[in-house]
């Protein structure tokens, strides 16, 4: 308790002296003669001080779980192990793990490579395999959330494990975790991913101990505990209720969707129309339209008004078709041709009037002539026949699959758990060009929920829990303010421009409390942990950031491909990695170069001491967190004992 | 509609090409009226282009009979698709307008 009780008193004071520096710098200290960077310069700031404070939030509840009871025994359990490329003998050693795993269960393999040397394999091993079912033929495929769902309606366990290819998982995963179940409402317990091939100096700071403890902690403590793809065990009743919840909002939405376009291509129909029939039958479905929608609108259920759109249209159809008989019967009679039969036994004729009303059939009636109408009908149902699977339980909203999932089960109320205890050792990329794209991937995927369903105001959410996925979202803005802070040095040095109205006892008596506070609150919050190899990367892929959320953005908004790519498992070789990271190895370039120029143009007496000097400790500490590029660059993968091959 | 004519010393020949429904219904009538208000009073609907049939479209061929027959003439169907054959069957029709397999057996049959 005295613990968290210093860590709220860090984080009180953070907050009070970051917002005391931050309005201080807005009103009292932004250089408007020089705006354009000035402003940049205090926005970026601005930046911070709110990523900072919601760090301080999250750490506000941090707690660390005591460890469950022992499961109660029968409860059944489905693990599964998703894969797409990865080699035959990586999946095959996590998917005899997790079959030696203590607690009963069903091992299965989620390949969606559909390989069959590898369904051998898995035979030979004694689990299961299962592939793409054929509904998914010429379908959207929803990469590793599709495989899950799939595998979902394959599979009946109460409780189900996600694990990535390479997760090897401890015998004991069921055991000490199971138990967190026993509250009827927790619907996910994540366990940390820690890597094996990962030396301690972590080049490419693949642990994510701030997060995989301190953080996940704390987002636990408000109830907000994310999800991360791997190494969790999920509730089944949760997600089906997700992916019927999903089902029914997507396909409303769909209906609604339908009704309302629908309004502009009847009135093209309408202007169409010669035919006073063809105009009336447009009227007739116009209005049905307009009703289903004010129904709606009303709150009725959607199946109810799908049906009752249905049979209108249906009554149309019949009112034309009505029409037509009874002109074909009236043709008839003036010509005396009825078709007739002669029944055998009577030898009288029979008039064949029945059979003329066959033409009642829905494809002969006259509405089929008309497309758009068509489509309309179509549209208006409720079996979502656009997808391979009606209901989606494992969100498909993201390329991540993850965060999404998490966000909406805690959206119907759901628990989330983060259970703090390695319970499965995985594989980390081994170079930079993997680990970039993996990096890019999350982030991509973090920005497409924050643009599509923004935590702040999806409904459902408890206030905290939005701050907790706002948060992270948040924090993946940083490569812009990046930018600001790597460029605002290079300017002063380089050409005198100042941002701030003066470095002068009223800036460093505001500016040093809130940095040393926050750096405190860090340690504090960490525990002894190192985080500095995170904090280094969080600058440091300020490209990544960027293009991360510039694709994302362009994805939502018009629906560009986002350029995706499945993170590789083993280690992508070949020299010329630098071009990935030129603009970090400009950028260092940049800065030494404004570093001489800047202790020129002291020498000369161009620049005054107190700026150079700020200056020159700033442009030292953007080079020291940038050199963990060069070390990426100069990391030729693990050399451990823990080596795969 | 697209509907090629071809007059023959004994009766006219009309080609509708494409969906026979309710939006081109009228048109065929349309255009059997004028034929055999210009004295032709044979029509044959070559249907080897027709591609569907609705009720409307149905309603069609025999306001065409009607008409035809009303002036002591004669209106006959000649290669309908499996589409057409299949309503005609359906409705009995076919006992009123006998489909015939060529333009050919249409004009001779009486």
């Amino acid at each position: 308790m005295g613990r968290l009780l210093l860590l709220r008193v860090v984080v009180a004071l953070t907050i009070l002296l970051g917002a005391n520096y931050v309005v201080w710098r807005w009103l009292e200290s932004v250089n408007w003669s020089a705006w354009w960077i000035a402003v940049p310069l205090v926005i970026a700031e601005t930046y911070s001080f709110v990523d900072v404070a919601l760090f301080g939030v999250t750490m506000w509840r941090a707690r660390a779980r005591p460890q469950p009871d022992a499961p109660a025994p029968g409860l059944t359990v489905d693990v599964f192990i998703t894969t797409y490329n990865e080699p035959l003998d990586l999946v095959m050693r996590t998917a005899v793990a997790a079959r030696d795993i203590r607690y009963p269960h069903r091992t299965w393999i989620l390949d969606d490579g559909a390989r069959p040397a590898l369904a051998a394999a898995a035979q030979d091993a004694g689990v299961g395999y299962l592939v793409r079912s054929d509904d998914w033929q010429d379908r959207p495929r929803h990469a590793k959330a599709g495989n899950l769902n799939n595998a979902l309606f394959q599979t009946d366990g109460e409780f189900l494990v996600v694990l990535d290819a390479d997760q090897i998982p401890d015998p004991a995963l069921l055991d000490r975790t199971l138990g967190h179940f026993d509250d009827p409402q927790v619907a996910l317990v994540q366990t940390p991913q820690w890597f094996t091939n990962v030396p301690d100096a972590d080049p490419l700071g693949s642990q994510a101990p701030l997060f995989y403890g301190p953080i996940q902690q704390g987002k636990d403590g408000w109830n907000a505990a994310f999800f991360c793809g791997s190494n969790a065990i999920l509730r089944r009743d949760a997600l089906m209720q997700l992916g019927l919840v999903g089902y029914v909002r997507a396909t409303e939405a769909a209906v609604r969707d339908a009704l309302r376009t629908s309004r502009a291509v009847l009135a093209r129909a309408r202007r169409r129309a010669d035919d006073p029939r063809v105009a009336a039958a447009v009227d007739q479905v116009s209005v049905a339209a307009r009703t289903s929608l004010a129904e709606l609108d009303a709150g009725r259920p959607l199946g109810e008004v799908t049906y009752a759109f249905q049979r209108r249209v249906d009554e149309v159809s019949g009112g034309l078709v009505d029409t037509d008989l009874a002109a074909i019967r009236a043709d008839l009679d003036a010509i005396g041709a009825w078709p007739v039969d002669t029944d055998t036994e009577l030898g009288a004729t029979v008039v064949d009037d029945a059979a003329l009303a066959r033409l009642a059939d829905r494809e002969l009636s006259p509405l089929g002539a008309l497309a758009s109408v068509q489509a309309l009908v179509k549209a208006v149902d409720v079996d979502r026949g656009d997808e391979a699977q009606p209901v989606m339980p494992v969100a498909t909203l993201s390329v991540t699959e993850d965060m999404a999932t998490a966000m909406r089960l805690h959206a119907l109320g759901w628990r989330t758990v983060y259970h703090h205890e390695v319970l499965a050792h995985g594989l980390a990329p081994e170079d930079l060009g993997t680990m970039i794209t993996q990096r890019l991937r999350w982030a991509q995927g973090t920005m497409q929920v924050f643009l599509q369903e923004n935590p702040l105001t999806v409904r459902g959410l408890r206030l905290w829990q939005r701050l907790m996925y706002f948060a992270t979202m948040w924090s993946y803005l940083s490569g812009f303010a990046a930018i600001v802070y790597l460029a605002a040095p290079v300017i002063f040095l380089c050409f005198g421009v100042l941002p701030v109205t003066a470095w002068t006892w009223d800036f460093f008596a505001r500016f040093l409390p809130f940095q040393i506070a926050s750096q405190v609150l860090f340690l504090v919050a960490a525990r002894g942990i190192r985080t500095w190899r995170g904090q280094q990367y969080s600058l440091a892929l300020f490209p990544v950031w960027i293009k991360a959320t510039w694709t994302a953005a362009a994805n939502v908004w018009f629906g560009r491909p986002l350029g995706f790519a499945v993170t590789p498992k083993v280690r992508q070789d070949g020299g010329g990695s630098w071009r990935l990271v030129v603009p970090q190895l400009t950028a260092m370039a940049v800065l030494v170069v404004a570093a001489v120029v800047g202790i020129v143009r002291w020498g000369l007496g161009y620049a005054p001491w107190v700026g150079t000097s700020v200056n020159l400790v700033w442009v030292v500490y953007d080079l020291v967190v940038l050199s963990v590029i060069v070390q990426a660059l100069r990391y030729r993968g693990y050399q451990g004992a823990e080596r795969m091959d | 509609m697209e509907i090629e004519t071809d007059l023959r010393p004994d009766a006219a020949v009309l080609r509708p090409a494409g969906r026979l429904t309710m939006v081109t219904a009228s048109e065929l009538r349309a255009r059997v009226d004028e034929t055999v208000a210009a004295g032709h009073r044979v029509v044959v609907l070559d249907l080897a282009d027709t591609t569907f049939m609705d009720s409307s479209g149905l309603g069609a061929l025999v306001g065409g009979l009607r008409a035809t027959r009303e002036v002591g003439g004669d209106l006959r169907i000649a290669r309908p698709g499996a589409q057409i054959r299949t309503v005609l069957q359906l409705t009995t029709m076919d006992r009123v307008l006998k489909p015939y397999d060529t333009v050919e057996d249409a004009l001779r049959a009486s």
